[in-house]
C-alpha cells in the first residue's frame, strides 16, 4: 500500500464492502435528484426582476383566477438540479453511441458558436427583410449545397425534423397527383422502413401497402412491380436501407414506378453513408428529406430540436411549401428576397405551408458550419470512414454475432440478429442492457423488423480504431459469456447505471404523467379562518 | 479534418480486417450509373476560424434585435433569458443524447420532461401535456387532428385572429387529409362570428389568446356553445409569458391548449427551433400526438421515469399512430424548464405584469403620436396600431432609424386589407428609452 505524504493510505482497504448502503441513497458521483416539485417553492425565484411603477393594467377582466403550482428554485440550485440530472444520461460526447439509423456523431462546438452569433440567433422572423439579409444569404447557402450534395434541383427548408420532411415531400407529392388530376390512394412501404414512412401515408389517407424484403435484405423489383397499378402514389424506400444495405436495384425500382405515373419518396435517414459519393438525385428520387441532426451533425438535444428539409425533383419542385428563399441574380443585383404568400410565388403553385415560420435556422448554421468545415473533400471521407467503420465491426464480429444476410459489405450501420443467442438464455434485450454496464449506450434493437431480434450498429465516422477496437472487443466478450451460459450478467442488467430495468408495464398501465401532491397521510390541520 | 480520428494508416489496415482491397469495394452495391468518382462541386475543408470568418459575415449583415428599440412580436417574442439556460442545455449530456429510448442511463432527459409536463399542464391549467410539439403552428395542426378523433367529426372552425401561419398549417394539413376547414377572416377591431359558425358537424373550435392583433379573448362562451355541439375548443397561446397574468385556457373550458413556448428559455433564432406546447384533459390522453414521459420503479423498488403510452406512437403502431412525430423539441423543451424552474409562479407573475406594463406604457406612447390609433382595449404585451398610410412603409422608414416597430398587419395578411396596422409587442427587454425612440422615431416617419 502506498502513502501519500500526510501518511494517509492511498490504495483501498481490503475489508471495504461495496454494497454497503448509504445514508442518502448517492453513489460518490451518482446522486439521488428529487423533482422540483420536492425541492422548490412557488414564493421562491431565481430571476431579479425589476420593480415598475405602471399600475394601468388593461387585461378586459381576464385576469388569472389561480396561481400555477409552478415551483421556483435560486440560481445556484437549479444549476445543481439540472447538472445532477444531466449526470444521469449517455451521451455522444461521453462514449460510442451505436444507435443505428440515428448517425450519433460527434457535434462539433464551432457548429453551437455559429448558431449563438447574435446576427443568427438573435432576428426575429417578422423583422424586415432588409434587416436580415445575411440570414437569408445563410439558408440559400446550405439549400445550395444540400441540392449540389443530392444532385436535386428544388427544395423545402421548413419542416422541423425528419418525419415533418416526410409529411413535406408526401404532400409534394399528393398535390402533383392533384394537379394533373390524378388521385390515388396507396403507397407502398417495405416492412424494413421506420414507422415514420407509414404513419406519414396514412395522416394523409393513403391506404399502406408492405412490400416484403428478399432473402438479401433488399427489396424485390418483382415485388414492386407487382404491386404497381394506376392507384399507387408513391413508393416509400429507405436507401441505403435500414438493414445498412444498398439498394442495388434502386434504379430500376424508380423506373418501374415512374412509368406507373408514381413518385419515388426515399427516407434520407441513412444519408451519412452515402454522401458525396452517389447523388439520390442520380438515382431517379423525387423527394428525399434531410435529416440535419443526423448526417449534419446537428445535436440530438435527447429528442430533439431535429431539422428536415426535403429536396425535390423537377416534377415536384412547383409544389414546394411557402416560404421560400429567393437569391438574387448572378450580377448579385438585389437582394434576397423571402417569398411568404402565394401572392408573391410567381408561377409556382405552392401545397401550403408546414410551419409558422421559415424553419429550423438555429439548425441550419450548424448544419452550415458543418458541411463547411467539411468541405467537398471531407463530407466524401466522412461518409467512407463511417462505412468503414461499421464493415470493421462487422468483420470482427462475423465470426461471433449472427448476421441475417450473409458476409457481404454493408453501409454505414451493420445489422446482426439474435440467432447467435439460440439456447443461450439471453434475449437481445438482455444482450442491449449488459452493455450499459460495460459503458456502452446500446445499439438499436428490434428494428429493422423485418430480422428476429434485430441489433442495429452504426458507429458514424466519429470513433478512433481504438474506440472501434474497445468495442469489437467488449461485445466479443459479451457474445462469449452468453454462449458459455453465463446468463447473470444479462438476465438483471444492467447493474451499475443510475437505475436497473424500469417497469415500463406499469408505466403505461397505471400512467402517471405528472407530479401530484403526494396525498396526505393524515387529515390536515384546520386552518385558522383568517390564514 | 478535424473531426475525423481515423488516420490513413488506420483504414489500410481496417480494409485488411474487412479483407477488401479499397474503399470502392465497400460500395460495391451503387449501380455503375450512379457512382460518383469526383467530388461534388463545393469547396474544400476550412479551418476552423475560416468558418468563424466566413458565417461572422453573413451574421453580421443582420440587424439583431438586442441592438435595437425592438417591438416585433406576432408569433414569437424577445424576452431576456438568464444565462443558466444556456449554460445548462450545452451541458454535453443534455445536447448530445439521444431520445432517451434507454430509460436506464437516460434518467436525466426523462426526468426533465416529466417536470416539463407537469409544468405545462400548471400553466395552461390542464391536467396533462406531452413532451413537446415542432412548435405552436404543427402543435395545432396535430391538435385539430387529435380532435376528429375524439368527436369522429372532421371540420374545424378557425377564428379569424388565429394567426394566419397557423391558420394556413392547419388548412394544408386538412386539405391534404381532406378534412373540413372554415376559417374566418381577421377582425382587428369589434366581434368574430366564431359562435354562429359552430354547429353539430363541429369537431373543434380553434381560437387563439392573446390573438394575432393582441386582443384578449374570454374563451367561455365559445367553450359553452361548443360544448353544447359536441365539439371541443382547442386554445392556442403564441405567448406563453401571459400566462402568468391572464387566465388559464383550461380554467375557461379548453379541451386542449396548444402554446409555442419559444417566448420561456429560448431565443428568437429567426424562427426556429421553437417548442411547441401541447396539454389536454386526462381522458384525451390516449388520442394525444408525441411523446410522453411517465413515472415508474425500477427493480430495486426506486423510482425512475420511461417513455411511456408509446402504442399511440409511430415506431410502434406505424400507420395506425396517432402522428407520426418522432424526433420534437427536446433540448427547446429543456431549456423551457430550466427557464421557469427559475422564474417559479412568483418569477412568472412578476415577469408578466413587466411585460404588460411595458406594453401598457408604449400604447400610451405610440397613442400620443398624431394620427396613430390603438384597436385594442384589452391586451397582453401585444396591440394593434392605425397609422396614416402604407404600414409596410413605415415599418421600413423605422427600420431605417434603427427602430424595429412590429409586423406590419399586410405581412400576416396581404389580401386582407388592413395595409394600415401594425402589430406592435412591447416586453421587459423595452426601456423607457426604447419606448421613447420608437414614439419620436414614428411621429418623425408620419410627419
Amino acid at each position: 500500500m502506498s502513502m501519500n505524504t500526510q501518511g494517509r493510505p492511498t490504495a483501498p482497504g481490503e475489508a471495504a464492502d461495496a454494497t454497503h448502503p448509504t445514508f442518502t441513497g448517492n453513489k460518490a458521483l451518482m446522486i439521488e435528484e428529487p423533482l422540483i416539485y420536492e425541492i422548490g417553492r412557488p414564493d421562491v425565484t431565481g430571476v431579479d426582476l425589476d420593480d415598475d411603477a405602471e399600475t394601468e393594467t388593461h387585461l378586459g377582466g381576464l385576469e388569472r383566477s389561480a396561481d400555477p403550482d409552478l415551483p421556483g428554485l435560486s440560481e445556484p440550485e437549479t444549476m445543481r438540479h439540472y447538472v445532477r440530472l444531466s449526470q444521469k444520461n449517455y451521451a455522444i460526447d461521453a462514449g460510442l453511441y451505436p444507435l443505428g439509423s440515428c448517425t450519433m456523431k460527434h457535434n462539433p462546438r464551432l457548429n453551437e458558436k455559429m448558431a449563438r452569433l447574435p446576427g443568427f440567433a438573435d432576428i426575429h422572423p417578422l423583422q424586415p427583410v432588409s434587416t436580415v439579409q445575411g440570414a437569408l444569404a445563410l439558408i440559400d447557402l446550405l439549400a445550395e449545397g444540400l441540392k449540389e450534395l443530392t444532385g436535386m434541383p428544388g427544395i423545402a427548408m421548413s419542416p422541423k425534423a425528419g418525419a415533418h420532411g416526410e409529411l413535406c415531400g408526401m404532400m409534394a407529392i399528393k398535390a402533383a397527383l392533384e394537379a394533373r388530376g390524378d388521385a390515388r390512394a396507396i403507397v407502398l412501404v417495405p416492412e424494413s422502413a421506420h414507422g415514420t414512412n407509414p404513419a406519414t401515408a396514412a395522416l394523409l389517407g393513403y391506404k399502406v401497402e408492405a412490400i416484403a424484403a428478399r432473402d438479401d435484405g433488399t427489396v424485390d423489383v418483382a415485388a414492386v412491380k407487382e404491386k404497381l397499378s394506376d392507384q399507387v402514389a408513391a413508393i416509400m424506400l429507405t436507401n441505403p436501407n435500414t438493414c445498412g444495405l444498398f439498394e442495388r436495384d434502386i434504379i430500376e425500382i424508380a423506373e418501374a414506378v415512374h412509368d406507373a405515373g408514381a413518385f419515388f419518396y426515399c427516407d434520407g435517414a441513412n444519408l451519412n453513408a452515402i454522401l458525396g459519393r452517389v447523388r439520390p438525385g442520380d438515382l431517379g428520387v423525387d423527394a428525399m428529406h434531410i435529416n440535419l441532426h443526423k448526417t449534419f451533425s446537428t445535436p440530438h438535444g435527447g429528442g430533439g430540436p431535429g431539422a428536415g428539409p426535403v429536396v425535390l425533383s423537377e416534377a415536384l419542385m412547383p409544389f414546394a411549401p411557402l416560404p421560400w428563399v429567393v437569391a438574387p441574380t448572378s450580377q448579385g443585383e438585389g437582394g434576397h428576397t423571402l417569398v411568404e404568400h402565394v401572392e408573391s410565388a410567381g408561377g409556382a403553385t405552392p401545397f401550403g405551408r408546414m410551419t409558422a415560420f421559415h424553419g429550423q435556422m438555429g439548425m441550419f448554421v450548424r448544419a452550415a458550419s458543418w458541411m463547411l468545415s467539411h468541405g467537398a473533400d471531407g463530407m466524401r471521407q466522412a461518409a467512407e470512414d463511417a462505412v468503414l467503420s461499421a464493415n470493421y465491426i462487422r468483420a470482427s464480429l462475423q465470426d461471433l454475432m449472427s448476421l441475417p444476410f450473409g458476409e457481404r459489405p454493408c453501409m454505414h450501420e451493420v445489422l446482426f440478429d439474435d440467432s447467435f443467442l439460440n439456447d443461450t438464455g439471453v434475449t437481445t434485450l438482455d444482450f442491449a442492457k449488459a452493455m450499459i454496464d460495460e459503458g456502452y449506450h446500446p445499439m438499436t434493437m428490434y428494428f429493422p423488423l423485418v430480422v428476429h431480434g434485430a441489433l442495429l450498429i452504426e458507429p458514424t465516422e466519429s470513433e478512433s480504431k481504438a474506440s472501434l477496437d474497445l468495442f469489437v472487443a467488449t461485445l466479443r466478450d459479451l457474445a462469449m459469456a452468453a454462449s458459455r451460459g453465463e446468463t447473470g450478467r444479462f438476465a438483471e442488467a444492467p447493474f451499475h447505471a443510475p437505475r436497473r430495468r424500469l417497469d415500463e408495464t406499469r408505466a403505461a398501465r397505471q400512467p402517471v404523467l405528472r407530479w401530484t401532491p403526494p396525498a396526505p397521510t393524515e387529515p390536515e390541520p384546520k386552518r385558522d379562518a383568517a390564514e | 479534418m478535424r473531426y475525423l480520428p481515423l488516420s490513413d494508416a488506420d483504414r489500410v489496415e481496417m480494409l485488411a480486417r474487412i479483407g477488401v482491397a479499397g474503399i470502392d469495394d465497400l460500395f460495391a452495391d451503387v449501380p455503375e450509373a450512379a457512382r460518383r468518382d469526383g467530388l461534388v462541386d463545393l469547396p474544400l475543408g476550412k479551418s476552423e476560424m475560416a468558418v468563424e470568418r466566413q458565417l461572422g459575415a453573413l451574421a453580421a449583415k443582420n440587424a439583431a434585435a438586442g441592438a435595437t428599440p425592438f417591438f416585433v412580436g406576432a408569433g414569437a417574442y424577445r424576452h431576456h433569458v438568464p444565462s443558466t439556460v444556456d449554460h445548462l442545455i450545452q451541458r454535453s449530456e443534455f445536447l448530445t443524447s439521444y431520445t432517451p429510448y434507454q430509460p436506464e442511463v437516460s434518467q436525466g432527459t426523462l426526468q426533465v420532461l416529466f417536470e416539463f409536463q407537469t409544468q405545462v399542464a400548471e400553466l395552461t391549467g390542464m391536467e396533462v401535456a406531452n413532451a413537446s410539439m415542432y412548435d405552436g403552428s404543427t402543435g395545432t395542426a396535430e391538435a385539430v387532428l387529435m380532435a376528429h378523433r375524439l368527436t369522429r367529426r372532421d371540420k374545424a372552425v378557425l377564428a379569424g385572429n388565429l394567426h394566419p401561419h397557423y391558420t394556413a398549417v392547419v388548412e394544408t394539413t386538412a386539405q391534404m387529409a381532406g378534412h373540413a376547414v372554415d376559417a374566418l377572416p381577421p377582425v382587428p377591431v369589434g366581434e368574430d362570428d366564431v359562435l354562429a359558425r359552430i354547429d353539430d358537424e363541429t369537431s373543434c373550435v380553434v381560437v387563439q389568446t392573446p390573438d394575432v392583433f393582441g386582443h384578449l379573448v374570454d374563451l367561455r362562451p365559445i367553450a359553452e356553445k361548443a360544448h353544447a355541439h359536441g365539439a371541443l375548443l382547442i386554445a392556442v397561446v403564441t405567448e406563453a409569458v401571459s400566462l402568468g397574468l391572464v387566465e388559464a385556457p383550461g380554467a375557461m373550458g379548453a379541451d386542449i391548449v396548444v402554446g409555442e413556448g419559444q417566448s420561456i428559455g429560448n431565443g428568437l433564432t429567426f424562427g426556429g427551433p421553437y417548442v411547441g406546447l401541447f396539454a389536454t384533459r386526462k381522458k384525451f390522453v390516449r388520442q394525444m400526438p408525441g411523446r410522453l414521459a411517465g413515472e415508474t420503479v425500477d427493480a430495486e423498488g426506486r423510482r425512475g421515469f420511461v417513455l411511456t403510452l408509446s402504442t399511440r406512437e409511430q415506431h410502434i403502431r406505424r400507420d395506425k399512430a396517432t402522428s407520426n412525430i418522432c424526433t420534437n423539441s427536446g433540448l427547446c423543451a429543456l431549456a423551457f424548464t430550466i427557464h421557469m424552474t427559475l422564474l417559479g409562479a412568483a418569477g412568472l407573475k412578476r415577469l408578466a405584469r413587466l411585460n404588460h406594463a411595458s406594453a401598457v406604457k408604449l400604447a400610451k406612447a405610440l397613442g400620443a403620436v398624431p394620427g396613430v390609433a390603438v384597436l385594442n382595449s384589452a391586451w397582453f404585451n401585444e396591440f394593434t396600431i392605425r397609422v396614416p398610410g402604407n404600414a409596410t412603409d413605415v415599418i421600413e422608414a423605422l427600420a431605417k432609424r434603427g427602430v424595429l416597430g412590429g409586423v406590419p398587419a399586410r405581412r400576416l395578411f396581404p389580401a386582407a386589407g388592413h395595409d394600415d396596422l401594425i402589430v406592435v409587442a412591447a416586453t421587459e427587454i423595452n426601456s423607457d428609452d426604447d419606448r421613447a425612440a420608437y414614439a419620436a422615431a414614428l411621429q418623425e416617419v408620419l410627419a
